[in-house]
């Protein structure tokens, strides 16, 4: 029962994942950025949630009313103001202007909010749980993977079913031709970046009511994004979700072979699927 | 009248290649310009020029009564010129259907049902109903071909530009293709046809160019262009009297 038990906590860790991957995801399979300062970002959406629940006094599920957008505007800005200029046939200078915003995110949240980890406070969403056959489940855990299922099947359908998703999959299938049609890219890549965001805010704010958090930890939220996507297959948002739960269930199997196996066993069996299946589980972009 | 489109000593050059040398030609509106000339004589390049993929060293282009030469390609598109390329390039990893709706919808301004119901008209125009839901990429050559057309089309363009659609088809294919450009002409959209198949031009032009090495060699009525002995000579490679 200890191991079900580990495998469903697992899962539904790997909900929180997958919300951490699929603006990395989305904003990879857009415009190929490699975006090094997401992981900062998923903290700043965190940091705007504490911020919106101490001075409105909102609780933190309300606030992302607030930080969703915000982040949005965020997102929309970065890319036309910053993003957009270092895109090109060259790789380096984006990956290298992000690392740059990551440091510069870190150190402005250092600067407002000090070292000191924060938490959010859901009141009773945190400690809240339902008995399911002799297995005690948190409420939190199973709204953060039913979030994280309700924003991939949004993504899903904003990329298959609307015009600006038809606008995201011509601009990522050529680049020249969707210029000639009319679609101006560094739009259509600021509306990309201002969608990834949005979801960040969301994984922010869940990260932030699951756990305390400070300026330092975007890195590790970073690695866990990259690994579920990487392990289910670049361009396919519902591959992510299952690299979520697959690192989320590795880890808490890990974790219950010895507890200090948790980050070690979730790190192995990404590189075992690195090596056996270098594409992922679920590729979609095959280059 | 002012010319539709004009071109005015336009020059372009890749350091020792010269893909455009003073090039100066006019289309009236309505009228079908044919583009003749050996490979690598700069059409193509002329396309990326006037559609704005290529930026010109010198010289000046007018598109509908505005200079179009410092205008972005999608700016230029959204003014209502199209083209279809030589090689297709399809949104591969997209429906047919959706490759026609981005034309429609950022090209052709055109909005939810109207945009879907103009797609499937001009899906039907080209012949391409029946694979709307086909992959781009799962295309035959004519179906790519025909998509060139139709993501023109659906972009409802005022000039459209066609570069060697009519390449690499059957006769048969070739001659249900010129119907349907003959059919887009008489509703009044003005065409330049860059084309090899000289009868297929040749049934739908009202005007033939001739360039080589990017300067304009003759132009002028098309039966008398490609009877005249610089053409033959130059372009078909064959003495004037053979």
């Amino acid at each position: 029962m200890e191991w079900v038990n580990a495998l469903l906590q697992g899962t539904l860790l790997g909900g929180l994942y997958a919300l951490f991957a699929a603006g990395l995801s989305l904003i990879f399979g857009v415009m190929r950025l490699v975006n090094i300062a997401h992981g900062d970002l998923i903290v700043l959406g965190a940091y705007l949630g504490l911020s919106v629940t101490t001075v409105l006094g909102f609780h933190p599920m309300l606030a992302l009313i607030v930080v969703v957008p915000a982040m949005a505007i965020f997102g929309y800005v970065l890319q036309r103001g910053i993003l957009n200029q270092t895109l090109g046939k060259d790789i380096l200078p984006p990956l290298l202007v992000t690392f740059g915003l990551s440091v510069i995110i870190q150190n402005a949240l250092l600067e407002t909010y000090s070292a000191d980890p924060q938490k959010m406070n859901a009141g009773a969403l945190e400690t809240a749980s339902v008995s399911l056959g002799g297995l005690s489940v948190g409420v939190l855990p199973v709204l953060t993977f039913a979030i994280a299922i309700a924003v991939i099947a949004t993504l899903q359908w904003i990329f298959y079913r609307t015009a600006l998703g038809r606008a995201f999959r011509a601009t990522s299938d050529n680049q020249e031709i969707a210029q000639l049609m009319g679609l101006n890219r560094r739009h259509i890549f600021g509306l990309a970046m201002a969608l990834a965001l949005a979801v960040t805010a969301i994984a922010g704010i869940m990260l932030g009511i699951r756990t305390s958090f400070d300026p330092s930890i975007g890195g590790g939220r970073l690695i866990f994004g990259f690994e579920a996507v990487i392990i289910g297959g670049l361009g396919n948002l519902w591959g992510t979700l299952v690299g979520g739960v697959i690192l989320g269930v590795a880890q808490t199997i890990g974790a219950k072979i010895d507890p200090g196996w948790q980050l070690l066993a979730g790190h192995l069996t990404f590189l075992v699927i690195l090596a056996v299946k270098p594409n992922g589980l679920f590729p979609r972009i095959s280059e | 009248m002012a010319a539709f489109l004009e071109l005015d000593k336009v020059s372009k050059a890749f350091g020792a290649v010269t893909v455009a040398d003073n090039l100066s030609f006019a289309v009236q509106q309505g009228e079908a310009l044919g583009v003749i000339g050996p490979n690598g004589a700069g059409k193509t390049s002329m396309f990326n020029l006037i559609t704005g993929t290529l930026s010109p060293n010198a010289g000046q282009i007018t598109f509908d009564g505005a200079d179009v030469t410092h205008n972005s390609a999608a700016k230029r598109c959204r003014a209502g010129m199209a083209r279809s390329f030589q090689v297709p390039q399809p949104f591969s990893g997209m429906t047919v259907f959706e490759n026609a709706m981005i034309a429609a919808t950022q090209a052709g301004g055109m909005h939810g049902t109207e945009a879907e119901q103009f797609c499937l008209d001009v899906l039907n125009q080209t012949e391409l109903l029946d694979r709307a839901n086909t992959l781009a990429g799962g295309l035959t050559l004519l179906g790519r071909k025909r998509l060139e057309l139709t993501r023109a089309l659906c972009a409802k363009p005022k000039l459209l530009m066609l570069d060697e659609i009519a390449g690499g088809l059957t006769e048969a294919e070739c001659r249900s293709l010129v119907q349907t450009i003959k059919d887009i002409h008489a509703r009044g959209v003005t065409i330049i046809w860059i084309e090899h198949v000289v009868h297929a031009l040749m049934a739908v032009v009202d005007k033939l160019m001739v360039i080589d090495f990017g300067r304009k060699i003759a132009e002028g009525e098309p039966r008398t262009i490609m009877d005249s002995p610089e053409v033959q000579e130059i372009y078909l490679g064959i003495a004037a009297d053979a």
